[in-house]
């Protein structure tokens, strides 16, 4: 029943690792061909790869794991998508219904444990209602917000047999978050775009989740009105990277011109981002002269850090398709003189080159692998999936994405082993892809388990680490604002990757001089297998642009000029 | 002295200590909640209040259709409007949450608190707890020799007060139930 439940969802892939509590999903799963599981390694490497599957494709991913430290072991993951609206289904086993409330084997309060780290969560007491259930399920993973659910499904839940509904016989009852957008605050905000003077769109994760349709739209709003774009983490391939208007990425670690901009504007169109803290930085000085529209899908999210003068509730896609219909109904003006102006003062602030780096000396900088990695995969079929850390930033700050869905990342949360396991789930989306995880060592680790899952299923994920020995943005942290002090923040006892890589059975490069970088790129590239590629990289490098915590956009941090000779000299770092 | 030009050991060690001054004013609101009555939901909702960091002054929580498998619960709250505001929209985003309405804002509603009171005592003590459960309309619904247990019904305020003066006499359990409020009007 379970199986025909998610076949009847459409679903291909399924994520899983198997248990006591749901052998008999398993029997089922053995007896057919319709769906193909992937058994990974270890249940957050599950889940992991569902949203790598799920952002790659905007489809649900679906995890199958069982009782206890199954679902225990999902939770990270869950909270993961939660944060970053991943739609996400998974099943977890349950012990026996008339067990549950004993301590049994492998019993864990999994609905209890998941309630805050799911957007809801079903314990099914009765086979009955078990079809319907699951298709509900996925109706509340996909409809408004994205995020994940879970159902828990007791053994002998799973061993009763009872009538099957199908999709179309459920009622998926009252929920049905509003999509259409309220066309008063529409007008209000496309009379506010007629006259800006400094207007910038600044967008997010809404737009990726709305579908493609929601970018496209995206893209021809910008273009039309020759607003100038920034994005957040999460937005990043909305609007392409080499499109004319792009700031770059905003933020704690965002472009000097995009922060610049979003400080001194007089009009923030903010679609479908939350004004995250590692947006916004100081909010009493958070963009003082603007007017702020807001449209976001989630009610809640509407005046819960930023205070919105123009609240838009609603679906991206919907929404921008009616401001575009107003706005060229009322003869799409915009206010292009001053927009000329303002783009030139945009300009002045590119000029500043915030992204400027030299690779000089026999080491490798991060930014310059980056830079390499970007310039010899541009023209791929590329997916690109992070750890987090300062080589996230890096890799959002120096490759470039033309399309949504091509980036997968950490964002909300932040979870270090994220990467590894998304890129495998990225992978069995788009089998002829060139699926790459930028990594930093220390991350990578985190969920090195998958090596096995990337071998047995033969997925060429390409893990790209960029080693430099340390927690590179935690040891950034200590040297900034904790004198220095590099409390824990160094990997010793690394193991040899590239042997790593060979016990495993896959592919092992090191590199370690910038002379032999690109043609050890090429090599990773081209080999038909998992790479792991062991970038040895400098060790104090650090990321900038960045703004302090406790400041504003216009006290950003530009490293470079003013580290460039302390950085990396023994005298001034003390390790 | 770093070369990034900034404070070594500054006192900005997080970059969440950033919470704006919005408008500091604490309002008290009281909130309907109308949700399916099935298992976890109350839990759903207080994990709410806990998980962000709200307060409930006061919970009352029953089913009120069978038929139709729904529950009230009325939840008293307090926190700046802003706040408050959050608290809607969240409560509006859990799923089987059917309607919120907030009572305070939509005009003064009929707010009752039910509690029971044990008083002991003898003598002239005695006399002057039922004296005085008489001036507040409070009921008798268990008598000994040496105790009373009243019954009482009002806002919270009234029934604040009559354990207040219940104290000194002799008071020794308070059960109270928290608001039931409907808006005026039809």
């Amino acid at each position: 029943m379970v199986v025909q439940a998610l076949k009847d969802q459409g679903v291909d892939v399924v994520f899983g690792y198997p248990g006591g509590a749901v052998l008999p999903i398993y029997d089922e799963v053995f007896q057919q061909n319709g769906i193909q599981h992937i058994l990974v390694r270890h249940e957050q490497g599950a889940v992991h790869a569902a949203e790598g599957y799920a952002r790659s494709t905007g489809k649900p991913g679906v995890v199958l794991v069982t009782s206890g430290p199954g679902a225990t072991n999902a939770v990270t993951g869950l909270t993961d998508a939660l944060l970053d609206s991943i739609p996400i289904v998974v099943l977890t086993g349950q012990v026996p219904t008339f067990m549950i409330g004993s301590d049994a084997f492998q019993e864990a309060d999994t609905v209890g444990i998941t309630r805050p780290c799911t957007k809801h969560n079903w314990l099914v007491k009765d086979t009955a209602k078990l079809s319907a259930i699951i298709h509900e399920a996925f109706h509340v993973a996909t409809a408004g917000r994205p995020g994940p659910v879970l159902v828990d499904i007791p053994k002998d839940v799973q061993f009763a047999s009872a009538i099957y509904t199908p999709p179309q016989k459920v009622r998926t009852g009252h929920y049905q978050p509003q999509v259409k957008g309220d066309l008063d605050a529409i007008t209000e905000l496309v009379a506010a775009l007629e006259t800006a003077k400094r207007p910038v769109f600044y967008t997010g994760g809404g737009v990726i989740n709305s579908g493609p349709a929601a970018s496209q739209l995206l893209r021809e709003l910008v273009d039309a009105t020759g607003i100038p774009i920034t994005s957040t983490l999460m937005g990043l391939g909305a609007y392409p990277a080499s499109g004319k208007h792009w700031l770059g990425m905003l933020g704690m670690h965002g472009l000097y011109e995009a922060n610049m901009a979003m400080h001194d504007c007089d009009l923030m169109i903010n679609i479908g981002a939350r004004f995250d803290d590692r947006i916004t930085g100081r909010l009493d000085a958070f963009s003082p002269g603007s007017k702020k529209a807001h449209i976001d899908i989630d009610p809640s999210s509407i005046n819960k850090v930023i205070k919105a003068d123009i609240p838009i509730v609603g679906d991206i896609a919907h929404v921008l398709e009616d401001l575009l219909k107003v706005w060229k109904s009322r003869g799409r003006k915009v206010n292009a003189e001053a927009i000329a102006k303002w783009n030139a003062r945009i300009d002045e602030w590119r000029k500043v080159d915030c992204l400027s780096f030299k690779q000089d000396g026999p080491t490798i900088k991060p930014q310059h692998a980056l830079a390499r990695l970007e310039a010899l995969t541009k023209g791929h079929d590329r997916y690109i999936t992070t750890e987090v850390g300062q080589h996230q930033m890096w890799a959002a700050q120096y490759l470039g994405f033309e399309d949504p869905n091509r980036w997968m990342t950490s964002g909300g949360l932040g979870t270090m082993g994220y990467g590894f396991p998304a890129s495998i789930g990225v992978q069995m989306a788009h089998r002829d892809a060139l699926v790459i995880n930028v990594a930093g060592e220390a991350s990578w680790l985190m969920n090195m388990q998958e090596m096995g899952t990337a071998i047995q299923f033969r997925l060429p994920v390409k893990q790209f680490i960029l080693n430099n020995e340390r927690l590179g943005m935690v040891r950034q942290w200590q040297e900034l604002l904790h004198g220095e002090r590099y409390s824990h923040s160094w990997s010793e006892a690394l193991p040899d990757f590239v042997k790593l890589a060979e016990a495993f059975g896959a592919k092992g490069i090191r590199c370690s001089d910038p002379a032999d970088l690109d043609d050890a790129i090429m090599e990773m590239i081209n080999y038909d297998g998992p790479v792991i590629f062991d970038c040895l990289v400098e060790k104090h490098e650090n990321c900038f642009p960045m703004i302090p915590s406790g400041e504003p956009h216009n006290k950003m941090l530009l490293g470079e000029a003013s580290t460039k000779d302390a950085i990396g000299s023994k005298g001034a770092v003390m390790v | 002295m770093s070369a990034l030009n900034i404070k070594k050991g500054s006192n900005k060690h997080s970059a969440y200590n950033l919470r704006p001054n919005f408008s500091d004013i604490e309002e008290s609101h009281t909130l309907a909640v109308i949700v399916d009555n099935e298992a976890g939901v109350l839990a759903r909702v207080i994990g709410l209040f806990s998980g962000r960091g709200y307060n409930i002054d006061s919970l009352t929580v029953a089913e009120i259709d069978h038929e139709g498998h729904t529950s009230r619960i009325t939840i008293v709250t307090t926190g700046t409007p802003q706040v408050i505001e959050q608290i809607k929209a969240q409560l509006g985003r859990i799923v089987p949450v059917h309607r919120v309405r907030d009572l305070t804002v939509e005009g003064r509603a009929v707010e009752r608190e039910l509690a029971l009171l044990k008083v002991n005592g003898e003598g002239e003590k005695r006399v002057e707890a039922l004296r005085l459960a008489d001036i507040f309309r409070a009921n008798v619904v268990d008598s000994t020799l040496d105790s009373f247990t009243f019954e009482i019904t009002g806002t919270s305020e009234k029934i604040g007060a009559f354990a207040d003066l219940m104290r000194p006499l002799g008071l020794s359990d308070l059960a109270r139930t928290g608001i039931a409020a409907l808006p005026r009007g039809a």
